[in-house]
C-alpha cells in the first residue's frame, strides 16, 4: 500500500516522459498520456481517500522512508494525512484540467510542454507529501523550472521578463528556506549530537527565542512569497498573466497553495511559539493582502491579471486563519485553499477561452458577451459569485471559517478582513459587467460560446463548488486530524533545550557533524 | 627513497612518461590520432595506478606528500585533463598544421596540477604553479593565426609571471619569519610568529600571487578575455584544473598555518571572496559574450569556494571537494558544449548563437542546460548538493554574514543562467543559424558530454558516495 505514495509523484512524471516522447509521433497520443497520467493521480488520491484511515498511533494514512544521503541524515521520506490527501487531489483536478485547457491554445514543442506541465505536477505533489525538509526543498525548487520554462517559452507577449522575474523571487525566497533548514538542522544537532532533516525530529527540539525567530522568519519569507502575502507580491500578477493557461492553473490552483501548505505543515509544527508571537503581524500581512489584492483587482482592465489580484487577496484569508492558530480558523484557511483552487481555476479557464476566441483579454475590448455566449456568461457568473464568497458556494464556507476564527482571536482584524468582502464584490460585479453586458465590441467568431468539453469542464468545477458550499462536512473531517494535532502541539512543552546561555554560536556543532556520519574516521 | 615510494609517484611518472611518450610520437607521425591515442591512453593508465597507490600520510619525500587529500584531488585533475584531451580531439589545429604539441603541454599542465595537489613544500608548491602556467601559456595562445588568442596568451604571460614572482617574494618572506620551507612544518614554526610584519607581508604575496590564477577580484582581469581568446577546451582546462590545482594547495597551506589564527588573514580571505561574488556575478548579467559570461561564472564560483578556507573543521574541506567535483562536471559539459558549437573558422561567442538550440540540436541543448543549471545550483544536479554542502559547512562554522552573501549571490547568479536557459529555448533566430556551421561532433566529445552530463545528474541525485569518498582524506 505505501509503495503506491511513490506514485503520486512517479505517475504525472511517468506521463510526462511518456507524452514527450509521444509527441514526435502523434500530439492526441501525448495528450492521452497526460490525461492518463493526471486522471489516474487524480483516482489514486480518491482512492486513498475512500480505503484509508488512520492506523492509531501513526498519523500517516500511508508512509514511505527510505535512507537517501545517510551521511546528512537525509531520508526519502513521504507520509499522506489528510491534509496531503486534499492537495494532491487538487493536483490531480488541476492536471487535468490543465492538459484539457491546453489542446486548443498550444501549437510549438508540444510534448515538452506536456513534460514541463506533468514534471512541474510531480514536483508538486512531491511538496505535498515530503516530511523530511532536505527532500522537501528538493522538490520546492524543482518545482520552479518546469514553470519556469512554461512561462518562458508558451507564454503571452512579455514572458521573458515575468518568467525571470518569478524565478528570482521565489527563488530568492526559496535560499532563505534552505537556509532556515540548516540553521534548524544545525540547532538540533547541536541540542542532540546527532542530524537529522526530519519534521518529526526538528519539532521536537525548543529553540532559543533569538534563534527560534531568524529561523522562523525565514520558513515564512520564504512561504510568504509563494503565497504571496503582500509585501512580496510583485512577481504575482506579472507570472500569471503571462503565463500559457497550464501555467496559469498550476500557478494560481497549486503553487499559490504549497505556501500555505507549508505554513501549516512545516512552520506552525517546528515553531509553535515564534509563531504564536508572530502571528499579530502575520494576520496584519493577511488583512492587508486581502484589501490591497481586492482594490488592486478593481483597477485593473486585463482579465487575467484582474483574476491574479483577486488570489492575492484570497490568499490574504489564507494568511489570515493559518496565523489565527485556532482550529476553526485552520479548518477555514484549507477550504479557502480548495475554493480558490476552483474558483481561481474556473475564471482562468474562462479567461484563456475568451483569449482564444476574441483574442484580447482586455476588459475595455470586451463587452455584450452574454448575449451572444449565454452559456460562458453563466458559469462566469457563477463563478465570479463564488469568488466573491455567495452563500451557498465553496468560498462562502471558507471566508466564514475563517473570519470566526479570527474574531475569537481580533474583532479588529476580522472586520478588516470581512470589508474585504464588500470589495470582492466591487470587483467581481465591475468584471462580470464589463465582460458580460454592454454592447459587444469585438467581432463575434462562429462559435462563440463553450465546446462541449469546456462545458464539461466547467460543470465539474461547479459541482464542486456546490458540494463544498452546501456539505463540506466530508472536506472538514479530512483535515480535522491533522488541524488539531497541530493546534494541539502549540501547548505540548519542548523537552530538548538547544543552547543554554552564553554558548558560542557554532562551536559545537561541526564535531557533533563529524560524528554524525555512516563513516567513522 | 623505499620502494613504496616509488609505487607512490607512480602516477607522477607515467604521466612524465606519457608527455615524453607523446613528444616521440608527435616528431614521427603527423597525424593528431596517435598523439591523442598515446596522451589519453596514458592518463588512463595514470589513473588507474591511482589505485596501488598506498594510503599513507607521511610525506613521500620533501617535496611532496601523497596523502588522501592529494590522491583525490590527483585523480580529479588525472580525470578532468582525460576529459579536456577527449574534448580537443579533431578540433585542435587546422588539417594542414600538426597538433602533436598541443597533447603534450595539456599532459604537462597535468602533472603540475598533481604536482600542486600532492605539494608540501614551497619548492613543489613554486615548481608545480610554473610547471602548470608555462604550458598554459602557450596552449593559451595556441591558435596563433587568431589576433585574440595571441593577446590572451599575452596578457596570462604577464600577469602570470607578475604573479608568480609576487608568490615566490611572499614566500620568501615567510622563510625568513619562520626558517621553514616545509608546509607542514609551517603551523608549528609560524604559531608563535602570526603578528610579525614580514609573516603578514609574505601570506599576504601568497594570497596574492595565488589569487591571480585563481582570478579572484580584483586580480581577475585577465580571466575574461583568456577565456574568450583561447579555444574552449583550453578555456575548459584553464578553468577546471588550472583553478582547482592553485585552490588545492591555497586550501591546503592556509589549513596548515590556520586560516582563524592569522591576524589579517580572514579579513582578506572575506574581502577577496565577497568581491569575487558580487563582482563576478554582476559583471556577467551584462555579457552578451558566452565565454566571458562564463568566465566571470567561475570568478563567482572561485568566491564560493574561498568561504570554505575560513572553515576550521573537516566539513569545510569536505564541503569544497564535493563543490569543486560538481564545478568541474558542470564547467566542462559546458564548455565541451561550446566546442562542439564551434565551426573550424567559427567560434560560438554571441549568447544569441545559442538562440533555439533546444530546436536544432536537442541533445547538445540538454548537457549545456544540465551544466548551467547545476552551476546555478539547481536541484538534482550535483552543483545543489555542493552549494549546499557549502552552506551548512559555512553556517555551522559560524560563518553568518559570508554564507547569506553566498546565498545572495547565487539569486544573482540565477538571472544570467536562466536567461541563458531561456534563450536556448527560444524560437531560433534564421537568419543566425547559418552563420555558424558547427564541424560533427566525434565519438571522444560525444561521450565525454554524455558522461559528464550523466555524472552531474548521478551525483546530485545520490550524492553520498562522493561524500563518503571525500570524508577519507584528512590534508
Amino acid at each position: 500500500m505505501d509503495i503506491t505514495l511513490t506514485a503520486l509523484i512517479g505517475l504525472p512524471l511517468a506521463g510526462g516522459l511518456l507524452a514527450w516522447a509521444a509527441a514526435r509521433w502523434r500530439i492526441r497520443l501525448a495528450y492521452a498520456f497526460a490525461l492518463a497520467a493526471t486522471a489516474g493521480q487524480f483516482l489514486l488520491t480518491l482512492f486513498f481517500w475512500l480505503s484509508l484511515s488512520p492506523s492509531g498511533n501513526t498519523p500517516w494514512l500511508a508512509e514511505v522512508r527510505y535512507a537517501w544521503i545517510p551521511r546528512l541524515g537525509i531520508f526519502f521520506h513521504l507520509g499522506l494525512d489528510g491534509l496531503s490527501l486534499i492537495m494532491t487531489a487538487i493536483t490531480g483536478a488541476i492536471g487535468v484540467l490543465a492538459v484539457l485547457a491546453s489542446r486548443t491554445s498550444i501549437r510549438t514543442q508540444t510534448g515538452f510542454y506536456l513534460f514541463c506541465l506533468l514534471g512541474s505536477l510531480a514536483a508538486i505533489n512531491g511538496i505535498f507529501l515530503a516530511l523530511d525538509l532536505f527532500l522537501f526543498y528538493i522538490f520546492w525548487e524543482l518545482m520552479l523550472i518546469p514553470l519556469f520554462l512554461l512561462i518562458r517559452i508558451w507564454g503571452h507577449e512579455q514572458r521573458n521578463a515575468a518568467s525571470l522575474k518569478f524565478f528570482l523571487f521565489t527563488q530568492a525566497g526559496g535560499l532563505l528556506l534552505l537556509l532556515g533548514i540548516i540553521g534548524l538542522c544545525l540547532a538540533y544537532s547541536r541540542a542532540t549530537g546527532h542530524i537529522s532533516f526530519e519534521l518529526a525530529d526538528l519539532q521536537t527540539i525548543a529553540l532559543a527565542p533569538r534563534t527560534g525567530r531568524w529561523l522562523m522568519l525565514a520558513f515564512f519569507a520564504a512561504f510568504a512569497v509563494k503565497l504571496p502575502a503582500v509585501p512580496v507580491h510583485a512577481w504575482l500578477a506579472d507570472a500569471h498573466t503571462q503565463a500559457p493557461i497550464a501555467g496559469s492553473l498550476v500557478l494560481a490552483g497549486l503553487v499559490l497553495k504549497a505556501g500555505g501548505y507549508g505554513l501549516i505543515r512545516f512552520l506552525l509544527p517546528i515553531f509553535p511559539v515564534e509563531a504564536a508571537a508572530f502571528a499579530p503581524v502575520a494576520m496584519a500581512l493577511g488583512v492587508a493582502g486581502i484589501l490591497y489584492g481586492a482594490l488592486m483587482a478593481f483597477g485593473q482592465n486585463d482579465l487575467k491579471r484582474l483574476i491574479a489580484y483577486t488570489s492575492i487577496s484570497h490568499m490574504g484569508y489564507v494568511l489570515l486563519g493559518v496565523f489565527a492558530l485556532n482550529e476553526l480558523a485552520l479548518q477555514g484557511a484549507v477550504m479557502m485553499m480548495v475554493a480558490h483552487a476552483a474558483s481561481a481555476a474556473a475564471l482562468f479557464l474562462l479567461a484563456q477561452m475568451i483569449d482564444f476566441r476574441l483574442g484580447t483579454r482586455d476588459l475595455r475590448e470586451l463587452g455584450g458577451l452574454w448575449a451572444s455566449a449565454p452559456c460562458m456568461g453563466g458559469v462566469m457568473m457563477f463563478f465570479a459569485m463564488a469568488s466573491l464568497g455567495l452563500p451557498g458556494l465553496a468560498g462562502f464556507v471558507a471566508e466564514f471559517l475563517v473570519l470566526l476564527g479570527v474574531f475569537k482571536v481580533s474583532v479588529l482584524l476580522a472586520a478588516l478582513g470581512a470589508c474585504g468582502l464588500i470589495v470582492s464584490a466591487v470587483y467581481n460585479l465591475r468584471m462580470i459587467q464589463m465582460v458580460l453586458h454592454g454592447p459587444q465590441k469585438k467581432e463575434r467568431e462562429s462559435t462563440l460560446d463553450l465546446s462541449l468539453l469546456e462545458r464539461g469542464m466547467c460543470a465539474a468545477l461547479i459541482l464542486v463548488t456546490l458540494w463544498i458550499g452546501l456539505f463540506p462536512q466530508p472536506f472538514l473531517n479530512t483535515s480535522r486530524d491533522v488541524i488539531q494535532r497541530i493546534v494541539n502541539q502549540q501547548n505540548v512543552p519542548r523537552i530538548l533545550r538547544t543552547e543554554t546561555k552564553g554558548h558560542p554560536p557554532g562551536n559545537v556543532a561541526p564535531a557533533a557533524f563529524i560524528n554524525a556520519g555512516a563513516v567513522s574516521p | 627513497m623505499r620502494d613504496i615510494d616509488i609505487l607512490s609517484l607512480l602516477p607522477f611518472v607515467l604521466v612524465a612518461i606519457t608527455a615524453v611518450a607523446a613528444m616521440l610520437v608527435a616528431a614521427f607521425t603527423r597525424r593528431e590520432g596517435p598523439v591523442f591515442g598515446v596522451t589519453a591512453t596514458g592518463l588512463l593508465l595514470a589513473f588507474v595506478s591511482m589505485a596501488f597507490v598506498p594510503a599513507q600520510t607521511a610525506p613521500v619525500d620533501t617535496l611532496l606528500t601523497i596523502d588522501g587529500y592529494a590522491r583525490f584531488f590527483m585523480g580529479l585533475f588525472l580525470l578532468a585533463t582525460l576529459m579536456v584531451v577527449a574534448i580537443s580531439y579533431g578540433r585542435v589545429g587546422s588539417p594542414d598544421s600538426t597538433c602533436g604539441e598541443y597533447y603534450v603541454l595539456l599532459t604537462l599542465a597535468a602533472l603540475g596540477a598533481m604536482t600542486l595537489a600532492a605539494s608540501d613544500h614551497f619548492a613543489s608548491f613554486a615548481l608545480g604553479l610554473e610547471l602548470l602556467s608555462v604550458s598554459l601559456f602557450a596552449l593559451i595562445a595556441y591558435r596563433r593565426s587568431r589576433e585574440s588568442a595571441l593577446e590572451a596568451g599575452v596578457k596570462y604571460l604577464v600577469l602570470s609571471g607578475v604573479s608568480s614572482s609576487v608568490l615566490l617574494f611572499g614566500m620568501a618572506l615567510v622563510y625568513a619569519q619562520t626558517g621553514t620551507l616545509r608546509l607542514s612544518g609551517l603551523g608549528a614554526a609560524a604559531s608563535g610568529t602570526m603578528g610579525g610584519a614580514l609573516m603578514a607581508a609574505g601570506l599576504a604575496g601568497i594570497v596574492v600571487g595565488t589569487g591571480f590564477k585563481l582570478s579572484l577580484v580584483p586580480f581577475h582581469l585577465w580571466a575574461p578575455d583568456v577565456y574568450q581568446g583561447a579555444s574552449s577546451p583550453v578555456a575548459g582546462f584553464v578553468s577546471t584544473v588550472s583553478k582547482g590545482a592553485v585552490f588545492v594547495v591555497l586550501l591546503r597551506t592556509v589549513r596548515i598555518i590556520g586560516a582563524e589564527s592569522a591576524s589579517a588573514l580572514p579579513t582578506v580571505i572575506a574581502v577577496l571572496a565577497i568581491a569575487s561574488m558580487f563582482a563576478g556575478n554582476l559583471l556577467a548579467l551584462r555579457q552578451d559574450n558566452l565565454r566571458r559570461l562564463l568566465a566571470y561564472s567561475s570568478i563567482t564560483h572561485m568566491g564560493y569556494l574561498l568561504v570554505m578556507l575560513r572553515v576550521p573543521d573537516m566539513l569545510g574541506v569536505e564541503a569544497a571537494s564535493y563543490y569543486l567535483v560538481s564545478y568541474y562536471f558542470a564547467t566542462l559539459a559546458a564548455f565541451g558544449t561550446l566546442t562542439a558549437l564551434s565551426g573550424e573558422d567559427s567560434v560560438l561567442d554571441c549568447l544569441a548563437d545559442v538562440q533555439g538550440l533546444a530546436y536544432r540540436r536537442p541533445g547538445l541543448c540538454a548537457v549545456f542546460a544540465v551544466a548551467l543549471l547545476s552551476l546555478a545550483g539547481l536541484p538534482l544536479t550535483a552543483g545543489f548538493i555542493g552549494k549546499f554542502y557549502l552552506v551548512l559547512a559555512g553556517w555551522s562554522a559560524g560563518l553568518h554574514a559570508l554564507v547569506i552573501l553566498l546565498i545572495v549571490n547565487s539569486v544573482i547568479g540565477l538571472a544570467y543562467y536562466l536567461r541563458v536557459i531561456g534563450l536556448l529555448f527560444q524560437e531560433p533566430n534564421v537568419r543566425r543559424e547559418t552563420v555558424t556551421q558547427a564541424l560533427p561532433l566525434s565519438w571522444a566529445l560525444s561521450s565525454v558530454l554524455v558522461l559528464l552530463t550523466a555524472g552531474t545528474l548521478l551525483v546530485g541525485l545520490f550524492p553520498d558516495p562522493l561524500l563518503s569518498l571525500t570524508r577519507l582524506f584528512r590534508p
